[in-house]
Order: C-alpha cells, then sequence, then structure tokens
C-alpha cells in the first residue's frame, strides 16, 4: 500500500480566503501606516550618532545634586503612600458599588461608569486637570494617583466579589443580617487578601506612576527629570533614572516580600 | 442548658485573636496611620483651594460643553496617528520580546548572566514609563512619531516578556525532554519543545498590552513623541475647553473600541 | 551492538541511583528492566541518552561511545535513540502528525522544522506508521484531544520515526488500565521486533514483562540483580529485587494458571482503581 508523501499542518483560519483576507489586511496596514506616518526618517536616522552623543553625555551620571535628588524621591514616596492609602479608602465603597451581586442594578451601572470613565484617560490627563484646578505641585500628583490607585484597585475588588461563589452570600444573608455586617462576615474575609495583595502591588506602581506625572508639573521626581532633560543636563538625567530604576527595583522587592509574608 | 450552667461547662472566652496578635494589629494600623499623615504632611496643601475646586470644576464643565465638533476634523489624523504608534510599537516589541524572554526564564537561558541580563533588561524597561521613554526618545529622535514607537516598545518589552518569561518556567518539562531525546538542536527545541505550550500566553499578553498601549500613545504627544497627545496639549494651554471635550470624547471612544476588541480576541484565544 | 560497562551515578544530594552497572545487547531482543521504585530503572534509561549525565562508566551503541561525545556528537547519537515516555512527553497543542514528524528533528534543519517541510519519504514513513498504529482517523487532530493510549501511540510512532538502532522505553504503561496496557506492550514489542530494533523497557508490572520479554534484567539498589530469561524469574528472584512478599499473584507461573492469575490481577486492578 502506498501513503501521501506530502503533508500540510491546518490552517489557524477556517478558510483560505479568511486567511488570504488577514494576511492582505496585515501587509497592507504596514504599508498605509510606512506612508501615512509623517516620520522624520532622516531626523530619526542622525538619531544614532545624536543617540551616542546622548549616552556620552550621560556618563557619568552626575550625582552631585543630591540633595535635589533625594528631595524629588522623598516627594515620590510620600505621594505614592498617601495616594496608596486614600486609593485604598476610596477603592471600597467604588468597588462595591460596582458588583452587580451585591448591589441593585442602577447602582451598579453607575459603579461601573464611574470605574470605565476614570481607567479610561490617561493619568497625565487626568493630573493636567488637577494641575489646572489646584495648581502645580504634588497636590495634584497625589489627586491623580488617588483616581489611579481607587479605580485599579475598585476594579480588583468588584472583581473579586463578582467572582464569589453566591452561596456565601447567600449563607449569611439567610442569617437576616443587615447590609453592613453582610459586608464584614461574608465579604471582608473573602476579599481582605487580595486586596491587601493587589493594594501592596499598588503601592509599588504609584512610585512608578508618581514620575510621570511630575512631568505636567504635579511634583514628584519626575519634575526633576523633566527639568533636566529640558536643560540638556544628561548626567543629572541618568542619576534621576538610575534612582527612579532602583526605587522600583527596591519597592518591587518589598511589595513581592510582603505579599508572600500574608499568604 | 440556662445560660449559667452553660457558662460552666464552657468558660473559655472566645476571641478572635490572640492579645500578642491583637498587639500587632494595633501595632500595624498606628503605623500605616502614622505613614499616611507623614505622607500627606510634606504637601502642603492649600486646603482653601479644596473649599472652591468644585466651583472651579464647575466652570470646567460649563466651558467644556458642547463640545466644539467641527474640531474633529482637525483630530482625525492625530487619533491615527496615535494608532499607528501603539500599533507599530507593539509589533516592535514582539520581535524584540522573544529574544529577552528566552534569557529571562530559568530552562531556557544559557547561563546565570545571560539570565540576569534578561531580567535586568525586563526591570529597567518596566519602570521607566512609556512617557519618560518619551522623554529620551525625543531627545535622540527628535520630535515626531518615531519617538513614539521606541517608546512604547520600550516600555512593553518588560510588561510583555515578564509574562512570557513566567509563563516559559511552568511548561511541562516532560515534553522538552522527548524532544531532547530525538537529537533536537537547541532552537528546534525551542520551536517545537517550548513555543507551542505558551503560545496562548504570547498572544494574549501582546493584545493585552497593545491595548494598554493606545492608552499610552494617546500622552505621548505632550512630551512631542507624536499622536492626539499633541493636539490635546495645545488645546489646553490654549484654554479651548470645547476643543478638548471634543478631543477626550473621542480618546474614550477609541479606547472603548480597541478595549473591547481586545477582551474578544483574548477570550477567542483561550 | 550495545554495551554499557561500569555505570554509575550519584546525585548531588548525595543519593546513589546506580552502582557499577553492566549491561550488554547482542542481538536484537526485548529487555525488561524490573525493580522497586528508586532502584534506579528511570536513571538508568536516562543515562543511556545521557538525558541524565552519569557520573562514570561507559555507554556504547554500535561501537560509539555515547558518554565521549561532545555536544553535536551527542544529538547525532539521540537521533539514532527513539524514547518512549511514560507520561507521553506529546507536543499537546500540536496535531498528531506534527508530533510524529517531530522525531526527525535530529534529521532535519531549523527551517524544515518551521515551515513543516520535511522530506517526502518522512511524509510517507509518519502515514506509515499512523497506519500501523491504528490512528489514521486522527492524524490532523491536536494530541491533547486523544485518550492516553492513543497518546502513547502518537509516542510510538515519534519514536520509530527516528529509525533508531536502539528503543529506550520508560515505562510506558504506568498510566493506562490494563487493558490498554497490554495493547501498548504487545504494540511496542511487536514493532521492536519487526524492524530488529533492541529495546530497553522499564516496567513495574512483572506479569506484563514476563509476557512480552525476551529478557528480564532485575535492579535492587542501583545495581543489576538478575538478568536471565522470563521463565527464570521465580519467587526468589523477586525476593531478591524487591524484598519479601507474597509472590503468587504478581508473577505468571508456567501453565495454565496464567489466565486465571490475569483475570484475578485485573480483578484486582479494577477494584483498587474503583476504590
Amino acid at each position: 500500500m502506498s501513503y501521501p508523501d506530502t503533508w500540510k499542518p491546518p490552517s489557524f483560519f477556517r478558510s483560505p480566503y479568511v486567511r488570504y483576507g488577514v494576511m492582505s489586511a496585515v501587509i497592507g496596514y504596514f504599508v498605509f501606516s510606512w506612508l501615512t506616518l509623517e516620520a522624520d526618517w532622516n531626523r530619526a536616522l542622525q538619531g544614532i550618532p545624536r543617540a551616542v552623543d546622548i549616552f556620552q553625555r550621560m556618563f557619568p551620571p552626575d550625582f552631585s545634586r543630591w540633595s535635589l535628588l533625594m528631595r524629588g524621591v522623598l516627594e515620590s514616596v510620600q505621594m505614592a503612600f498617601a495616594a496608596s492609602f486614600f486609593g485604598m479608602i476610596f477603592a471600597i465603597p467604588v468597588g462595591l458599588c460596582a458588583a452587580n451581586n451585591l448591589v441593585p442594578k442602577p447602582v451598579y451601572f453607575v459603579g461601573r461608569a464611574f470605574l470605565g470613565i476614570s481607567r479610561t484617560f490617561h493619568e497625565i490627563i487626568v493630573a493636567i486637570f488637577f494641575v489646572k484646578i489646584f495648581g502645580f505641585g504634588p497636590l495634584a500628583g497625589v489627586l491623580t494617583l488617588i483616581v489611579a490607585s481607587f479605580s485599579f484597585i475598585g476594579k480588583m475588588l468588584a472583581e473579586d466579589i463578582e467572582n464569589m461563589k453566591p452561596g456565601k452570600l447567600e449563607a449569611i444573608k439567610a442569617t437576616g443580617a443587615s447590609f453592613p455586617k453582610l459586608l464584614n462576615y461574608a465579604i471582608q474575609p473573602h476579599i481582605l487578601p487580595r486586596y491587601i495583595g493587589v493594594s501592596i502591588y499598588r503601592l509599588d506602581a504609584n512610585i512608578r506612576h508618581s514620575t510621570v506625572v511630575g512631568i505636567v508639573g504635579a511634583g514628584g521626581i519626575g519634575q526633576t527629570l523633566a527639568a533636566s532633560f529640558s536643560r540638556y543636563d544628561y548626567g543629572f538625567s541618568l542619576a534621576i533614572l538610575i534612582t527612579i530604576v532602583s526605587l522600583v527595583f527596591i519597592g518591587e522587592f518589598f511589595s513581592k516580600w510582603i505579599r508572600g509574608y500574608l499568604r | 442548658m440556662t445560660r449559667s450552667e452553660l457558662q460552666q461547662k464552657y468558660p473559655f472566652i472566645w476571641k478572635r485573636f490572640t492579645p500578642a496578635q491583637t498587639l500587632t494589629r494595633y501595632v500595624v494600623y498606628a503605623i500605616i496611620v502614622f505613614i499616611a499623615v507623614w505622607s500627606v504632611s510634606n504637601l502642603d496643601i492649600p486646603w482653601f483651594y479644596f473649599l472652591d475646586a468644585h466651583v472651579q470644576a464647575g466652570d470646567l464643565l460649563t466651558r467644556m460643553i458642547p463640545p466644539y465638533w467641527p474640531f474633529f476634523v482637525n483630530i482625525v489624523d492625530p487619533l491615527i496617528e496615535t494608532l499607528h504608534i501603539a500599533t507599530l510599537g507593539t509589533v516592535f516589541t514582539v520581535v524584540l520580546t522573544f529574544p529577552v524572554a528566552i534569557m529571562s526564564a530559568r530552562n531556557t537561558t544559557l547561563n546565570r548572566f545571560t539570565w540576569f541580563i534578561g531580567r535586568f533588561i525586563l526591570v529597567t524597561s518596566r519602570s521607566v514609563n512609556t512617557v519618560v521613554w518619551g522623554l529620551l526618545f525625543v531627545a535622540i529622535f527628535g520630535p515626531g512619531p518615531v519617538a513614539g514607537i521606541f517608546s512604547v516598545a520600550a516600555r512593553s518589552i518588560g510588561f510583555v516578556g515578564k509574562l512570557i518569561a513566567e509563563a516559559i518556567e511552568e511548561i511541562d518539562h516532560g515534553t522538552v525532554e522527548a524532544i531532547e531525546a530525538t537529537g533536537a538542536n537547541k532552537l528546534q527545541i525551542l520551536l517545537i519543545g517550548v513555543l507551542p505550550q505558551v503560545m496562548p500566553v504570547i498572544l494574549g499578553t501582546i493584545i493585552y498590552r497593545w491595548d494598554i498601549n493606545i492608552r499610552e500613545s494617546t500622552v505621548l504627544g505632550f512630551v512631542g513623541a507624536g499622536g492626539i497627545g499633541i493636539v490635546l496639549y495645545s488645546s489646553i494651554n490654549l484654554f479651548s475647553w470645547d476643543e478638548v471635550a471634543v478631543i477626550l470624547i473621542s480618546i474614550f471612544g477609541v479606547v472603548l473600541v480597541s478595549e473591547y476588541l481586545s477582551i474578544k480576541v483574548r477570550s477567542r484565544i483561550t | 551492538m550495545f554495551k554499557i560497562t561500569g555505570l554509575s551515578k550519584t546525585y548531588s544530594g548525595g543519593v546513589t541511583a546506580l552502582q557499577d552497572v553492566d549491561l550488554q545487547i547482542d542481538e536484537p531482543q526485548v529487555v525488561m528492566i524490573i525493580g522497586s521504585s528508586g532502584a534506579g530503572k528511570s536513571t538508568l534509561i536516562r543515562c543511556i541518552n545521557r538525558l541524565i549525565e552519569p557520573t562514570t562508566g561507559s555507554v556504547a551503541l554500535h561501537d560509539i561511545e555515547i558518554t565521549a561525545l561532545g555536544r553535536g556528537g551527542l544529538r547525532r547519537a539521540r537521533r539514532r535513540m527513539g524514547m518512549i515516555f511514560q507520561e507521553y512527553n506529546l507536543v499537546d497543542r500540536l496535531t498528531v502528525m506534527e508530533n510524529v514528524l517531530s522525531g526527525r528533528l535530529g534529521y532535519v534543519s531549523f527551517w524544515q522544522a518551521y515551515r513543516r517541510k520535511y522530506p517526502s519519504e518522512d511524509i510517507a514513513a509518519a502515514y506509515e506508521l499512523l497506519d500501523r498504529v491504528g490512528l489514521m482517523e486522527y492524524v490532523n487532530q491536536r494530541a491533547d484531544a486523544l485518550s492516553g493510549g492513543q497518546r502513547q501511540r502518537v509516542g510510538i510512532a515519534r519514536a520509530l520515526m527516528q529509525r533508531p538502532d536502539l528503543l529506550l522505553v520508560d515505562e510506558p504503561t504506568a498510566s493506562l488500565d490494563p487493558k490498554t496496557s497490554r495493547q501498548i506492550m504487545r504494540l511496542i514489542v511487536e514493532l521492536a521486533q519487526e524492524r530488529g530494533t533492541p529495546a530497553l523497557v522499564n516496567i513495574h508490572d512483572v506479569a506484563l514483562a514476563q509476557a512480552f520479554a525476551d529478557r528480564v534484567v532485575g535492579l535492587a539498589g542501583g545495581t543489576v540483580a538478575f538478568d536471565g530469561s522470563a521463565e527464570e524469574v521465580t519467587d526468589q528472584v523477586l525476593t531478591d529485587i524487591y524484598g519479601e512478599e507474597d509472590w503468587s499473584l504478581t508473577i505468571k507461573n508456567n501453565g495454565d494458571e496464567s489466565d486465571e492469575v490475569d483475570d484475578e490481577e485485573a480483578d484486582i486492578a479494577r477494584e483498587s482503581a474503583a476504590g
């Protein structure tokens, strides 16, 4: 008996039309983007020698303005802690309102909409608004990060509550407990470990994000960094970047340690 | 049994926490409160701002509504540019992330040195926000979308690479053993033994990051790295709040669509 | 054709898994290796193709010193030894055909593997093997859609795709039910005999070993405690290998008690699986 001597693997796509359609769409997209992107490729090519030049100017990192650097770092860390603290607190009502197995439908929709909107816009945009209202400085930054924090933690919280087995809620409801007691006995024990874990993660993330809001003047080390770039003070920039990376690294280390400890 | 009989039989008082645990809890609470107060202390909060903040916000809102819709024509191109930055940046990331992820996974890396380098690249990439990368790349490549694409890629490598490395470390070793036993070389082992196992994670993560990158790309213009951020920045500085409203609404729409796509495709994959 | 001399393996924790093992195969035969868990069966099989590096000793296949080979030479040697695993070790997300073809990875380039463009003789051979093991309808199915017995057949086909000079089989039936176990074992032995390929088979089911073996090797405490034909395996031999036990239910006695023992064995297996 003779056997076939060719074989092709079955395609991911059901029909060859779909496959060629997708392939041509992808190629078409690349051509389209190449053409429409107003990229100054000359300038970009010049970027390579410029990059070399900048890196040369970055080394050695200039830590001489130590006190300025530390002030920025301190401010960022304070912002991160403050934002996490208040973010954790505000996340509770927001998260509770966004869980469809806990609150009536209209409340749920408002909660979800609130979460959605606060998550849509990048924190820089939010930061700009807070700067407009409250002026330059770390207050705007803290408020921005509070919004980012409670929307993040709140979403996790809502998902956690919705993923609960209905039996747990039912059991406490069946005892005739009022809503606050329901929260305390049914919800709180279930969500507490994850809530704390997520909050600690968020603390670490806030340190990272505090660098960004500074770019629009909302305080923290980001402001110092943006200023150094605009002054072409690249040695200082590298010093700041190294500090930021180390800070995040330490923060992540602590975050993992504490979360492991809690387990 | 009456209450007093019960109390005699079971004289133990149930407390949820031992005295030691209670003490620890209160100490922890005290520390947290202390940190909270300390963190806010330096902020120099102009409390009177809070008083009229709602007035300011209300004023802002009235200036934004109704949105100045004709302005939309000006933002179509920047919006498309934003999408390009996000998409091309993500594509760029995919190419770069494979070697980094392979280096960062203990079971596929060559030696401790390469593992350390891989992890170092991932941590550095993750520690610096896209916009901050934007500062650097604008200085290198000048203002424009090229800087934006590189910034998106620079940040995404850390995100995508970390998740892929974790997935690689969790694969079934038996499969790799079997492929190794056929006499395959290292590349073939990666291709046939490792890659198919982590494929769903790779695809899911890439699409997830693409969605996040769209949000990030909207603000890259603030540092000059292209996209709608430039328009947004100028409109805000010109106090043209009704134009700002149009921009924000369009951003909201774009993000909504991309999130929907992202969720849809990811649910098909897993 | 195949010779192991003085093979020893001591793990870094201090555990000595193998001590001075000698084994020689001069003609195509099916050698069943029995022994309790921890006696070194798994280590022995993996030391042969150096998935585990032996501490001392030599392994030679057709006069090629496997233990002395460098990386490239080791790969070329490995492709001449087909391995079948207890947990099948297939690539779950790939199709049956891709899994079978992966047996030829040692013979094709990276690009051929990437584009799945294997030589036509290989594809014809793959189809032939799939037909032989009875999986022709499953050619394009994903490997994780198959049952345990079917997956093991894919594993067998993959190993035989290498057209190996030696089959290394590590407890092929330990994860399978009694009936499938016999089918798989029969398949392996038949295929080895058809192709004149010697096979080393780790197995803990002594009756199964005796039913299909040309030769039985017993490992105890990392050394060879027994090396002879299936008939020579007596109660005393088993006590030497495994320790004191009532062996009447485990081994197959010569004569017509054999079917009774099989059924009894199947009963016990069924009951303990259900209980």
